[in-house]
């Protein structure tokens, strides 16, 4: 079955979606007179609208990733690879905010695997240093290479991969029954663009010769037009789960996810929204994210590997959540989106706790911030792979700062949640905990 | 049968009867509630205040519902390396190499599947939630220090444990394949009840020949909530619960086991595993690492591999492979799964279930309820009431289930009775997840009836009980 992490409901008007654009509504505050207490129903309301953005703002800078990758296949030059290149980080940085989307709302974590899997066993893409390459044992797909191979036998399974299209990779996730056979999503078009990353804890991130992608002799490590081929329906399908998702939290449509959350009892609305901040803060950002990697000094559980470019996912995944709690989210084109919030709900009831909050939520963007910035300085710049160095005393302390940070800022988020009468953060079945 | 309802203290000294007497419900002022001389639960806090309201796969998945936010982030942290595979040394991920060479599995999860229980392997599909321990005969004088230490005499080639998977170049000690024999049992009103036998087979032994005086023990993995919560029940409670010799002639003589403490070098009461053979959570954790994914910590320096596997020639992991700091995580997170709220008490057939589960005599080694001691390290775990439903003793559980293999002083027809907290959810958690120390059981049924030794005669009024109270016995077991 094509496209097969897509619940139901799949009749969606995907051209309502599209008339929306950017900068039509910044700064627009809606969904509530202004002389009224805000109640949770327009919060909730709200915070569809924040998704919307969120996740149009990630379709519109595919689409600008989709059309320097083009470029690139078309016209393989070091300047285009580098476009590409560009394009892909700025594509994360709304990507990466609406991950807090994903928690508390499973049909956006049940899409999620299509789009932002993690870590992935990259030999079953392409070609891998074999020294340098670790994968999970046992996994048969860990070293398939579909661009090189018109068919592929993973768990006795032969496929035939000769013509790649963007519904035969969707296909092809977690095929063999691993989830670590990761074959589309932004870490897949990572790797095409940037290649392994073979420096270990020392600077520099993948080099992939754009030569990989240049046609006839000048072909490097064979099969350019698969390669080349690959990229281009890896990209298609990053538009079109993007487009999916979108019209998922459009506003206008009576059968789609936003249209289910907004009928649904808004209280548990609000419950889905500190939970998605919360899992993602503590558990995912703070935890898997963050500590594991610096406990067991492992580049290999580095999120954005390929790229260096993980500093910037922490960073956006924690303003992820500082927008769902202030109902703020600037866009891509710098508009702003606001509208009644957490903060507005928690100041009504209990406005030190909300002071509070905004002030902790305030300090872990400042401690991620000085991750970013340590990774970006143009002197001695510290990626991530490199603070959770054995021995790097300096890295370390830059990275548990921000794990303290979203650690306190979590206790705040459970006290909002008793403050506005959630006794329990549970999970309702998103699967994921604190 | 009659059912008395009385309130006010009643103290009943004899043995709980299920036929012909009248059973009587004390509903004490604090709330407490006794039945037929065993305490009936009557909150659905099962694992105390950290108890989680979750009923689903991931029910057994969640932190103590009381843990504080830092800790929160540590049992994080803990779920990652339990979840996450080791990988052969050497490798880039320094933290989680070492794996093997000879090995179960190469993650806590591939046996502990969602936190829960493990299942015996399907028909042509490699055992990795359940393995073969294995032994060979002792001398109790010429083995003594071998008995002291490790309670069995493990193979001089095998070792301790059948372990079925290697790294590549290396071969798996064997394979091991299960089959079954079906057999009838019909209850009193004429119900038949179809029940499963294991036969294990060894087959392709790569170490040489495996011996005609092997013995194995077959074990699947148990659940993993509310282990911390076991562990803090203080040692004098359990201690007081044991009859050896059967003093009150309730024809239950349970017993503590008496096992290894490697931390402290010597011998201390055991409480974890099928047959109590661990004294706590940590030692249990490094036993796992080190038997089933061949795995070295500061506590077990060695894993299952002898002399004669020549393990030495595949790089280790660095010494101990899982570090201290790793290791800590993982036992702070196996001793932090919160145990799930009970479901459907206001039911009559789940209450009635009760009363027969305390009349039938289950309760009397499922002992239903304990409050722990106090930890100041661990606030979450202290002075809770909590209903496990198992008093951690051994007990003679029959022919039919003995592996006749000895363990420190577990013989080879006793195991620890079983908690019986999450046990309505177990297949909710692990769809194949069986029952009983082998998975055999595939329902709670079938586990009863598997039931011999010293639970010969709850298990025989169970199959005397008309179709609804086996019925109401079986939903408040789902319940728990």
């Amino acid at each position: 079955m094509p496209f097969l992490f897509r619940p139901a409901p799949m009749a969606i008007a995907v051209a309502a979606l599209l008339v929306a654009g950017c900068g039509t509504n910044g700064s627009v505050a809606k969904n509530q007179p202004a002389d009224q207490k805000i109640d949770n129903s327009a919060v909730v309301a709200h915070y569809a609208d924040v998704a919307h953005a969120t996740f149009e703002d990630a379709l519109i800078t595919a689409r600008t990733l989709n059309a320097a990758t083009d470029r690139l296949i078309a016209n393989p030059t070091e300047a285009n690879l580098q476009t590409a290149k560009e394009a892909w980080y700025a594509a994360r940085v709304p990507y990466q905010q609406s991950e807090v989307f994903r928690f508390g709302n499973t049909l956006v974590d049940d899409w999620e695997g299509q789009v932002n899997a993690w870590p992935l066993d990259e030999g079953l893409i392409d070609y891998v240093e074999s020294d340098g390459y670790q994968y999970e044992l046992g996994n048969a797909g860990a070293t398939a290479n579909i661009i090189a191979s018109n068919s592929i036998n993973v768990g006795g399974e032969q496929l035939d991969v000769s013509t790649l299209t963007a519904e035969l990779l969707a296909d092809l996730n977690e095929i063999g029954g691993s989830e670590a056979n990761v074959a589309s999503g932004y870490h897949a078009i990572e790797f095409l663009l940037w290649g392994q990353d073979l420096n270990g804890f020392s600077a520099g991130s993948g080099e992939r010769p754009v030569s990989d992608y240049q046609q006839g002799t000048d072909c490097t490590n064979g099969n350019c037009n698969r390669r080349a081929d690959y990229l281009d329906a890896v990209t298609d399908l990053l538009i079109d789960d993007l487009e999916w998702m979108t019209a998922q939290w459009a506003e206008g449509s009576s059968d789609n996810y936003r249209a289910q959350l907004t009928s649904a009892d808004a209280s548990e609305g609000v419950q889905k929204m500190l939970f998605g901040m919360g899992s993602l803060s503590l558990g995912e950002l703070a935890g898997e994210r963050m500590k594991v990697a610096l406990e067991a000094n492992s580049f290999e559980d580095e999120h954005d590997c390929f790229s260096d470019n993980t500093h910037n996912s922490h960073y956006y995944n924690g303003q992820g959540i500082q927008n769902v709690y202030t109902g703020t989210y600037r866009r891509v084109d710098n508009s702003v989106v606001t509208g009644p919030s957490l903060a507005d709900l928690v100041e009504q009831t209990n406005p030190q706790l909300n002071a509070e909050l905004n002030k902790q939520l305030n300090e872990s963007m400042q401690a991620l911030g000085l991750i970013k910035a340590k990774a970006e300085s143009s002197q001695a710049p510290m990626a991530f792979d490199m603070m959770i160095a054995p021995g790097n005393g300096e890295g370390a302390k830059i990275v548990n700062n921000a794990i303290m940070a979203l650690v306190v800022q979590t206790g705040s988020i459970e006290q909002a949640a008793r403050e506005l009468g959630i006794e329990a953060l549970s999970p309702d079945d998103a699967g994921h905990s604190f | 049968m009659k059912t008395l309802l009385l309130t006010g203290a009643l103290a009943f000294a004899s043995a709980p009867l299920f036929a012909g007497a009248a059973v009587a419900t004390v509903a004490g002022a604090d709330g407490s509630s006794e039945h037929a001389g065993y305490a009936l639960q009557t909150t659905p806090m099962t694992g105390g205040d950290g108890t989680v309201n979750q009923s689903d796969t991931n029910a057994f998945s969640l932190p103590q519902g009381n843990l504080s936010m830092t800790k929160r982030l540590d049992f994080s942290v803990g779920n990652s390396f339990f979840r996450n595979p080791w990988v052969e040394a050497p490798a880039s991920t320094k933290a989680r190499d070492g794996l093997g060479p000879l090995f179960n599995t190469n993650a806590c999860q591939g046996c502990h599947l969602k936190d829960g229980r493990g299942h015996p392997p399907a028909v042509d599909t490699p055992s990795v939630s359940l393995f073969l321990r294995l032994a060979v005969p002792h001398d109790a004088v010429k083995d003594a220090d071998i008995l002291r230490t490790n309670g069995f005499k493990p193979h001089p080639v095998y070792g301790a444990q059948l372990q079925t998977s290697a790294l590549p170049g290396a071969k798996p000690e064997a394979d091991l394949v299960l089959s079954w024999t079906k057999r009838i049992e019909v209850l009193a009103d004429g119900t038949e009840v179809e029940l499963r036998e294991p036969v294990y087979t060894i087959e392709n032994p790569n170490y040489g020949p495996l011996g005609d005086n092997l013995l194995i023990s077959p074990r699947v993995a148990p659940p993993m909530i509310g282990m911390g919560l076991l562990e803090a029940i203080p040692a004098e409670t359990v201690a007081a619960l044991a009859d050896s010799d059967d003093t009150n002639g309730d024809g239950i003589s349970g017993r503590v086991n008496q096992v290894w403490d490697i931390a402290s070098q010597q011998t201390v009461p055991g409480r974890f595993g099928w047959k109590a053979a661990e004294p706590d959570v940590h030692q249990q954790s490094m036993g796992a690492f080190a038997g089933d994914m061949g795995l070295t910590s500061s506590l077990k320096t060695a894993t299952d591999c002898t002399p004669s596997q020549n393990c030495d020639a595949w790089a280790n992991g660095g010494d101990p492979e899982v570090t201290d700091k790793i290791a800590d995580f993982v036992t702070f997170y196996s001793k932090s799964l919160a145990v799930p709220a009970r479901r459907d008490m206001g039911s009559a057939t789940v209450q009635q279930g009760a009363r027969l589960f305390n009349e039938t005599g289950c309760a009397a080694c499922h002992t239903p309820t304990y409050v722990t001691g106090v930890n100041p390290q661990r606030p979450d775990l202290s002075s809770q009431t909590i209903w496990p439903y198992s008093d951690l003793l051994l007990h003679d559980m029959g022919p039919a289930l003995a592996d006749g293999r000895d363990e420190f002083l577990a013989d080879g027809n006793e195991w620890r009775t079983a908690p019986l907290w999450g046990v309505g959810l177990a297949q909710q958690v692990n769809p194949l997840a069986g029952f009983l120390h082998d998975g055999r059981a595939r329902t709670l049924e079938e586990a009863i009836l598997w039931h011999g030794g010293e639970a010969q005669p709850a298990s025989d009024r169970y199959r005397q009980m008309m179709v609804k109270e086996r019925n109401a016995l079986i939903e408040f077991l789902t319940s728990l």
